[in-house]
């Protein structure tokens, strides 16, 4: 612990050397984080949407509202369904005035073009697209039905998308870890070099290698968890720069969004693999070009 | 203490460095190694170091085989030795105090430990006042002294020096030989190559002498 924290004390008496190589694996470990987050925070966005994807049954014209609730009623008794909500037409016109910005247009309709719709929101235990797309089919099938929009294809395809988003993030993150292995596995051999005099004496004075090479392990460490806190800090730095445009951007959909951070887990996870690269790099450079000098 | 059984060491690149010698040096001896330069001296202390293994025959120090040795073992046999270069081998960005420690901090003594035996050792060689003071700004004679502090810390029952007195001038190599001197009173064996011969004959001390490699005179026990 002691030779850790004399290590740690090494690294600050020469700030800038160790900021740079801090610098170069933060910004290699903050692109994959950030793009995690990002990931993270729009597969949140699209789970929010995913309670609300609907399917809604837009009937006939000549449907009257009481024949409507008769068919919501039905409907409420059937699998599958987890609500029926009966929409209409004076309570969506009203919607469609407050929300599209066409008041004054929609003042000026002599009768309500709109249809009753009846929104069915599907059972939770319905996931699989197939059986979204039975249940859409059973819909369509109502006499009384014109036609179904199922709000819920968009939502799956939007779903593949952060899922593919994700895969490349992990991709990226698995090139980005490799950059921060050289780093580090090139930081320790110059310090090796630099430091090759001390070594020898070490090795005249009877220290023995695993005396000599565990400094250089405890610096690629050190390096490691530097540069995964410089990654938090640079994700979370950008991510309360970017709260104040989403929060505006949120407001304007009528909602509210908060920018999930890293979260725990993530950052534990986050500091543990930077801890980890900055062992391993340390450790195959030790490996590589500190062979303890062999008697002939 | 030392024996050499027909010791040869063979480079590749320069033929024998050393050529079939032979001699033991008991406990508690002290004595000198002499020679041109590039006659084998520091080839030989350095077998006994094993910084190098020898070609043929059979180094023993401390009743050890040098040559069955493992290479793990290796550090173990240094520490209980002590070596002194002409270029002292000293950490320039290191304090005295610090370069001296090192032996003990190998070894893995706490603080207090290290503290003591340091300032022990820094007075033995007189430069108890030095230990906050970087090597470079210490004279030549001085640093010398500081290397045979590091070299005596650990009180290991024997110290090589090669040419400990190579570059400084007689009155400092008188000193540092009387340093040797009390070393040796209180048990410690020492082998110091010198080709510093005037010196040499002033001292009451067995004196090996080496030739292109050939042990060709010992003066024996004294």
């Amino acid at each position: 612990m002691q030779g850790a924290l004399a290590t740690l004390g090494h690294l600050f008496r020469s700030p800038l050397p160790t900021l740079m190589t801090v610098a170069v694996i933060g910004i290699a470990l903050a692109l994959p984080a950030g793009l995690f987050v990002i990931t993270r925070n729009l597969s949140l966005l699209g789970s929010g949407w995913e309670q609300t994807a609907a399917m809604s049954v837009f009937l006939k014209p000549d449907v009257e509202v009481a024949q409507a609730a008769e068919l919501a009623e039905r409907l409420r008794e059937r699998e599958g369904l987890a609500e029926v909500r009966l929409i209409a037409p004076d309570e969506a016109l009203q919607e469609l005035r407050d929300q599209s910005g066409f008041a004054e247009a929609i003042d000026q309709l002599t009768e309500n073009p709109l249809p009753v719709v009846l929104s069915a929101r599907p059972a939770a235990e319905i996931a699989s697209p197939a059986e979204l797309d039975r249940v859409q089919r059973e819909l369509e099938a109502l006499p009384e039905a014109d036609f179904v929009r199922a709000d819920t294809q968009w939502v799956r395809r939007f779903h593949a998308m952060v899922h593919l988003a994700q895969r490349g993030v992990l991709l990226l993150g698995a090139l980005l870890s490799l950059a921060v292995l050289l780093v580090v596995g090139n930081t320790i051999r110059l310090e090796i070099q630099n430091r090759r005099s001390e070594i020898q004496v070490m090795e005249l004075v009877g220290a023995t290698p695993a005396f000599i090479r565990r400094p250089f392990l405890y610096t690629g460490a050190w390096y490691g968890l530097l540069g995964g806190v410089a990654a938090w800090l640079l994700v979370t730095v950008a991510l309360s720069l970017l709260q104040g445009p989403v929060s505006r951007l949120a407001l304007l959909y009528e909602t509210q969004f908060w920018l999930a951070g890293l979260g725990l887990a993530a950052l534990l996870g986050l500091l543990g693999t930077s801890v980890a690269l900055g062992l391993l790099g340390s450790w195959l450079s030790v490996g590589r070009h500190l062979t303890a000098s062999d008697p002939e | 203490m030392i024996r050499f059984e027909h010791v040869t060491k063979r480079y590749p690149e320069r033929g024998e460095a050393i050529s079939d010698v032979s001699f033991e040096l008991a406990a508690g001896e002290m004595a000198f190694l002499t020679g041109h330069s590039g006659a084998g001296k520091s080839t030989l202390l350095r077998l006994i170091g094993l910084l190098e293994r020898p070609s043929r025959g059979q180094v023993m120090v401390n009743g050890r085989n040098l040559g069955r040795l493992p290479k793990r073992k290796i550090p173990y046999h240094r520490r209980e030795l002590g070596m002194i270069f002409q270029d002292h081998r000293l950490l320039m960005d290191r304090t005295v105090f610090d370069n001296v420690a090192l032996p003990l901090v190998v070894l893995g003594l706490g603080h207090y430990e290290i503290g003591r035996r340091v300032r022990a050792a820094l007075d033995q060689v007189g430069l108890l006042d030095k230990e906050k003071a970087f090597p470079v700004t210490l004279s030549g004679g001085e640093q010398q002294r500081v290397g045979i502090a590091r070299a005596i810390v650990s009180r290991p029952p024997l110290v090589l020096a090669d040419e400990p007195t190579g570059n400084l001038d007689p009155d400092l190599s008188r000193e540092i030989m009387g340093l040797f001197e009390r070393f040796n009173q209180v048990g410690v064996t020492l082998l110091i190559a010198s080709h510093d011969l005037s010196l040499i004959a002033t001292l009451p001390y067995r004196t090996f002498t080496l030739s292109a490699g050939r042990l060709v005179s010992d003066s024996g026990r004294t």
